[in-house]
């Protein structure tokens, strides 16, 4: 029942999510509009961009979000805004401020750790001698005769 | 209606007799947990014999508590308190029955009913197994059930009664009724539990402190298995998402759906290990830390999901007992399993001895590249939480981040995999190994190309697919025919080349077509959102759609809005499509049930929305490209796997097992 809580959550209306009143006239701005949407958080659902979202507080961010635009505010400065009322905990894109670093470089950092560790033990089965240089022992030795006598 | 409340008392027992048979379970599996181990130790054969009889016992008196459970579901039983909760009698029988694990204590029943399972089929196909070493699994494996009978029994026990039984259920949720859902949590589950099956091997192997060519062997089928039906359950579960939640969203990176995907991504890593274990006895003690691992990420997925920790900080405070209970579960198994390990893995030299350039190598990268991107899911799903924790900040980690910083691993693994895939054993050259490869190199990044100067302005996503597909599926191919050799009967060779060899191909097809699927959805995805008028033509992309129609209808358990609309293309209809808003009144949830046209090149996918006040519906419709490429690459990833477990090898082991009896370590 991994999808029982996910849905409980959010999805709780999935009726609609951007309507169709909300569209601005100007088709470039509108897709600006949308491009942004699918970067910020609904905050009362889970894991749901506004874009995505149909509750009426994703609604409301999508309309401020449109209103900013309209004024003439850059991309950046219309998700300022909306960051500057509700936190980061909006932003689906977490920035890389701060301890967020550690985010962001933990996948590159892991990389380069794995291939130097993996990278040192191909090397070293490389010299490693093969295992028919290394003498039976006199175990394997007595096992070898049974199977060969058989 | 309510059938259940005047059920006969013959029946109404059962209730009671599946709640014995699961008590009765948990006693066996304690007994099978301490007494064979005891007897491994000391090579008391009739202590090891008896975790046979005892993993089929368990099994079966599970299977009974299962069934019983089910059969309160199916004749409606409202005096059991999970009925109540989750079913209603006018529900259509299908969702009766998958409600038995639509909700949390059916689900963890399910769950240990899975456990009990594998425990059962390795002693009945186990017998090649060295007697101690099938001992101590069967041992580690009733261990975990134990874990989760007691789990059942004193958290979440399914067969509690209610003391006036209603007369009718409140209903499963409603997106939950639909037949890919209903199947959807038993993949999954027999994937993430089947993992307990190489779990157990790995730490009956520490124990033994033996791992070989042999245990590489007979842990190898039980990966496969649980890696396709993880497979299948991952697909199913986006499959549903993309026609039910009604904007064609396949993927959303939540916690939830992560944690399904890390356990995915180190099985696929894991049965790669486990070639370089079998074939050249290398790789061993990561093949068995990611064994450990790979089980480890289902009891954290697991513990996510039942905990709903990153859900909500707050739905673990509502149930802090289950989430602690699953936390100790974890804590047990993970510690003791590492630290079996750190003890005995220096014990486990690699014996093969390989160049740089070889096999080995490239299954080594691909292990790297797996287990970093699954690190990388990890990192991104648990970080709002250590940022809450540690730092003191409420942020989010959506998508966005996923897509940035795990698609280059998959693209890195895509480009890497032919030329991997076409190396020998020990020693390889890069150059011999590319050389074959050339034309279809060069053809994949033409077909890359061709989708760059198509699109106009778009990202690079959508031509890095369209060449990943290309190149893998070419690739594999080409890999193919170099086995056949040269001169006559070529294909007779391929026909008789080793099963395993045609499931490696055929996996490796459908993660390219998965891949150029996932791009081409991605980025050449087009929608509209409109008001529509009945009978007013719009169009979208070169579609023509009219709404010609919206009615009323009543379902069974629901009342429905469903429009008609005619789509056409080139003044031709396609298909008469019927989007529907749904209303389940019980359960009072509306729903949206798409109306999809599917095409191989692409999905028209249409949503009603509500009537306007001033006339005419909103209607969204989304133009998906290569969607169905998606799932299509999925069952061929999963149908490579069954040809894998199909292979000759795995069925004629029952011999290997005589020769390659471990000697002990003691």
């Amino acid at each position: 029942m991994k999808k029982l809580l996910l849905i409980i959550l959010l999805w709780a209306t999935p009726l609609a999510a951007v309507e169709p009143d909300e569209i601005l006239s100007d088709p470039a701005l509108e897709a600006r509009a949308r491009e942004i949407s699918k970067g910020l958080r609904c905050l009362v659902c889970r894991n749901e961009s506004i874009d995505e979202s149909s509750a009426s507080l994703a609604r409301d961010l999508r309309l401020l979000l449109r209103e900013r635009l309209v004024a003439g505010d850059s991309d950046e400065e219309a998700v300022d805004f909306i960051v500057a009322r509700y936190g980061e905990y909006v932003l689906l894109n977490p920035t890389t401020t701060g301890a967020n670093w550690l985010l962001w470089a933990a996948g590159p950092l892991m990389l380069s750790l794995a291939v130097g560790v993996g990278f040192g033990y191909v090397r070293s089965r490389a010299r490693a001698k093969a295992p028919d240089q290394v003498p039976l022992s006199a175990e394997e030795e007595a096992k070898l005769h049974d199977i060969l006598k058989n | 209606m309510a059938r259940g409340a005047q059920a006969p008392y013959s029946y109404a027992m059962i209730t009671e007799l599946g709640h014995f048979a699961l008590s009765l379970a948990f006693c066996v599996a304690i007994f099978q947990m301490i007494v064979p181990l005891i007897g491994a130790n000391k090579r008391w054969a009739g202590w090891m014999a008896v975790a046979e009889p005892a993993a089929s016992t368990q099994f079966i008196l599970t299977a009974f508590a299962f069934g019983a459970l089910m059969w309160a579901f199916i004749t409606s039983d409202f005096s059991l308190r999970l009925v109540v909760l989750n079913s209603h009698s006018l529900k259509p029988m299908l969702y009766k029955i998958s409600g038995t694990w639509g909700n949390h204590e059916g689900s963890m029943l399910l769950w240990v009913l899975i456990v009990s399972l594998f425990g059962a089929m390795a002693a009945w196909f186990g017998g090649n197994l060295p007697p101690t070493l099938r001992a101590r699994v069967l041992a580690i494996q009733s261990a975990i059930a134990v874990a989760f009978f007691a789990f059942i029994l004193f958290t979440s026990n399914p067969f509690l009664r209610v003391a006036v039984p209603p007369f009718d259920g409140q209903d499963l949720n409603p997106l939950l009724q639909d037949p890919g859902l209903a199947f959807h949590p038993p993949f999954l589950y027999l994937g993430y539990v089947g993992l307990s099956m190489t779990f157990s091997f790995a730490v009956a192997a520490l124990i033994e402190g033996r791992v070989d060519a042999a245990w590489g062997r007979w842990v190898r089928p039980w990966t496969l298995a649980a890696w396709v039906f993880l497979t299948i359950g991952i697909a199913l579960g986006s499959w549903w998402a993309y026609y039910e939640l009604g904007w064609g969203g396949f993927w959303f990176w939540d916690p939830v759906e992560n944690a399904s995907f890390m356990p995915w991504l180190l099985a696929a890593a894991l049965l790669h290990s486990a070639i370089v274990v079998e074939k050249r006895e290398s790789l061993k003690s990561w093949t068995i830390l990611l064994a450990i691992l790979a089980f480890g990420f289902s009891l954290i997925g697991t513990f996510i999901v039942r905990s709903g920790l990153l859900t909500s900080v707050h739905a673990f405070a509502n149930d802090p007992e289950r989430g602690v209970f699953i936390l100790l579960i974890m804590a047990f198994f993970m510690g003791g399993a590492l630290t079996l390990f750190a003890l005995r893995a220096s014990a486990m030299e690699s014996k093969g001895v390989f160049s740089v350039v070889s096999r080995e190598s490239a299954l080594l990268l691909n292990n790297i590249l797996l287990a970093v991107a699954c690190f990388v899911v990890f990192i991104g799903t648990m970080w709002p939480l250590l940022a809450e924790m540690f730092f003191d900040r409420k942020l989010s980690v959506g998508p966005p981040f996923f897509n940035a910083a795990f698609t280059p691993f998959m693209v890195l693994l895509g480009l890497v995999l032919p030329i991997g895939s076409a190396m020998p054993w020990k020693r390889a050259q890069i150059s011999r190994a590319v050389r074959p490869l050339r034309y279809v190199f060069v053809l994949a990044l033409a077909i890359g190309g061709l989708a760059f100067a198509m699109q106009t302005g778009k990202s690079l996503l959508g031509p890095v697919g369209m060449f990943l597909g290309a190149w893998l599926v070419m690739g594999t191919v080409v890999d193919m025919m170099q086995r056949t050799g040269r001169g006559g009967d070529r294909l007779g060779r391929l026909m008789r080349l080793p099963r395993a060899d045609w499931g490696k191909a055929v996996a490796h097809s459908g993660l390219g077509v998965t891949m150029a699927g996932i791009a081409g959805l991605t980025a050449w995805s087009v929608d509209d959102i409109r008001v529509a008028q009945i009978d007013v033509q719009f169009e979208v992309g070169s579609y023509t759609l009219t709404l010609t129609d919206v009615e009323q209808v009543q379902g069974p358990n629901f009342v429905s809005t469903m429009g008609e609309v005619i789509l056409a293309q080139d003044g031709e209809q396609i298909a008469v499509l019927t989007p529907e808003k749904r209303f389940y009144p019980v359960a009072e949830m509306p729903t949206t049930e798409a109306a999809i046209d599917y095409d191989l090149a692409r999905d028209v996918y249409v949503v009603i929305g509500d009537g306007q006040t001033n006339g005419g519906w909103a209607v969204r419709t989304y133009i998906k490209p290569m969607t169905n490429w998606i799932w299509i690459g999925c069952a061929l990833m999963a149908l490579g796997g069954l040809l894998s477990l199909s292979d000759r090898r795995f069925r004629v082991a029952a011999g290997a097992g005589k020769t390659a009896r471990p000697v002990p370590a003691e």
